[in-house]
């Protein structure tokens, strides 16, 4: 098996008397899709937190294609090539959805604070955000204000602006919440696709998305990876059982 | 008539100061959540680099250009020694840590220049009056300066709204931690909206010492103004900042004369006297509360 893009190495942190992340290892490969589940509370939230750099470590390692990312700030790890997209849908609500993907696309240059020219003919930013668009099935509502975008559509807006940075691995914070059946399927499919670009972690509530997606499954709880493998042997594990008890598995 | 005139000129070159000073200030505020009390003193002390420099290089306009930079460079030094070490902590913390640097520079301004109020002679090109109406004339410098205004909003509004800078800026005022995911480095991104800031109320400073005299805490009234200006015109937006500077420039003009006159119409006797100047003070918050009454966020607030 090829090397790992990005690996997490006994990762801890604390808040007071709550471990929340309590010696978490993983390892994610290119083009896989990983996927970190787990009941409330078992601390997948802060752990893509810390992969990310909003939230620091307290110990342990994590690498990303072979650069220790550990103590990066987040826009040092999003030039490495990691990109995020949050829990809660950030777009910017009064630009347009060209113009929020242009933006990403000027994040991941090193020359960012150079574009004082007009920025809406900076083809250099706005052609490969049209093709990040296209990829995302977005690219008919490139002039629209992101504001006014349904809900399934802002998720594949934050989809395209994590893809225009070319990312090596996306970092995605429960990419399905709040959408409908319709607009869940859509966005798998959506997410099947984006493997082929870069590898994706995962975490998400939907089970059935997980099981359809993902190739490697690590299951958390109360800050520990309990359990991780393919989804198969994932559904059998007794110790998920357990810990997922009363609720739907 | 001709004082109604001359007041309401009078009040929009208020406002275009006010600008100058808020639309620093707002930019802070909405990127970085960064409450700067400090910000007067900047205006204060460009007006006394404004004096030295035009001193020292011989001419009202070296000294502004020279005053600017200087205070825009002082505004780093303050950011990189004091500020950075606040952006995380509790506003109370700003609150307090700025407004020491209040105290600091007023008393630091009066160790170096002395609390005798200094004067800066108006460039002798814009130094006369011209006929604007019958029997009024109108000073070219204060023209001047609401021109001025006017020319750094336009540039501002063309940086802000037309540029990818512009974009990141009001992007960072609108969700830092997203712009910073997108591989952008937030920390350069505000200092170098907090130089741009520090320079313009500096170039503000200079600009209005002609008109008023050159002393310590000369800010301190105009920081209070500005808060309201950005507070009324939506935190971050410099739009807003502009439109609210003049209506707060406009209205507390324009009040002070009128409301007075007012006042003793309706009311009559010493009471006439005392409840003018009284209201004319509050006019601004009253606008202000007004518009938070219907617009809680300001005119133009960026986060919905």
């Amino acid at each position: 098996m090829a090397e790992p893009l990005l690996t997490v190495a006994d990762l801890r942190k604390r808040y007071g008397a709550l471990q929340v992340t309590d010696g978490v290892s993983l390892a994610v490969h290119p083009h896989e899709i990983h996927a970190v589940i787990g009941p409330n509370g078992a601390g997948k939230t802060t752990l893509i937190h810390q992969m990310f750099g909003s939230v620091r470590a307290d110990s342990g390692q994590i690498r990303l294609d072979g650069h220790d990312i550990t103590r990066l700030a987040p826009h040092r790890r999003a030039r490495l090539g990691l990109a995020r997209s949050f829990q809660i849908t950030s777009v910017l609500p009064e630009f347009t959805v060209l113009d929020n993907v242009a933006l990403a696309v000027q994040g991941a240059l090193r020359s960012a604070f150079r574009f004082v020219r007009p920025a809406r003919r900076e083809a250099a930013l706005n052609e490969p955000a049209l093709v990040a668009l296209a990829r995302v099935g977005l690219h008919a509502r490139a002039e629209s204000l992101a504001g006014s975008l349904s809900h399934g559509e802002k998720r594949q807006l934050e989809l395209a602006m994590a893809l225009a940075a070319k990312p090596k691995v996306m970092l995605l914070d429960e990419p399905l919440a709040g959408a409908g059946p319709e607009e869940a399927a859509r966005l798998i499919a959506l997410l099947r696709e984006l493997r082929t670009h870069c590898a994706i972690v995962l975490v998400e509530h939907d089970m059935d998305a997980v099981f359809q997606l993902a190739d490697v499954i690590s299951v958390l709880a109360q800050g520990r990876v309990i359990a991780w493998g393919p989804p198969a042997e994932i559904r059998r594990d007794p110790a998920v059982r357990a810990a997922y008890l009363g609720e739907d598995f | 008539m001709t004082l109604l005139v001359v007041q309401a000129l009078n009040g929009f070159q208020l406002g275009m100061l006010l600008f100058l000073i808020a639309a620093g200030l707002t930019l802070v505020f909405g990127v970085m959540n960064f409450v700067n009390l400090a910000h007067g003193v900047q205006y204060m002390l460009g007006a006394y680099l404004g004096v030295m420099f035009a001193r020292i290089a011989g001419g009202f306009w070296s000294g502004l250009i020279l005053a600017s930079l200087a205070a825009g460079a002082f505004g780093l030094v303050l950011e990189r020694l004091i500020f950075r070490h606040l952006y995380a902590r509790s506003e109370l913390d700003q609150v307090l840590a700025t407004f020491g640097v209040i105290i600091t520079l007023n008393e630091g301004v009066r160790l170096v220049w002395g609390s005798a109020p200094l004067e800066l002679p108006m460039p002798d090109a814009l130094s006369h009056s011209f006929q604007l109406m019958d029997g009024l004339r109108y000073p070219v410098y204060r023209v001047a300066l609401a021109v001025t205004g006017l020319v750094v909003a336009g540039l501002l509004a063309l940086v802000v709204n037309g540029t990818r800078a512009g974009m990141l800026i009001r992007a960072g005022a609108s969700n830092q931690e997203m712009v910073s995911a997108l591989g952008v480095d937030i920390g350069r991104l505000f200092r170098m909206v907090f130089g741009v800031g520090a320079m313009l109320a500096g170039f503000a400073g200079v600009l209005a010492a002609p008109l008023v005299s050159v002393e310590p805490n000369m800010g301190d009234n105009l920081l209070i103004l500005a808060f309201v200006v950005i507070v009324i015109g939506g935190t971050g937006s410099i739009r807003g900042a502009f439109l609210a500077a003049l209506i707060v420039g406009l209205v507390d003009t324009l009040g002070r004369s009128m409301i007075t006159d007012f006042a003793h119409a309706v009311l009559s006797g010493p009471a006439s006297s005392r409840v003018g100047p009284a209201l004319a003070s509050m006019l601004i918050y009253l606008v202000m509360a007004a518009v938070l009454a219907v617009r809680p966020a300001g005119l133009f607030p960026l986060r919905s």
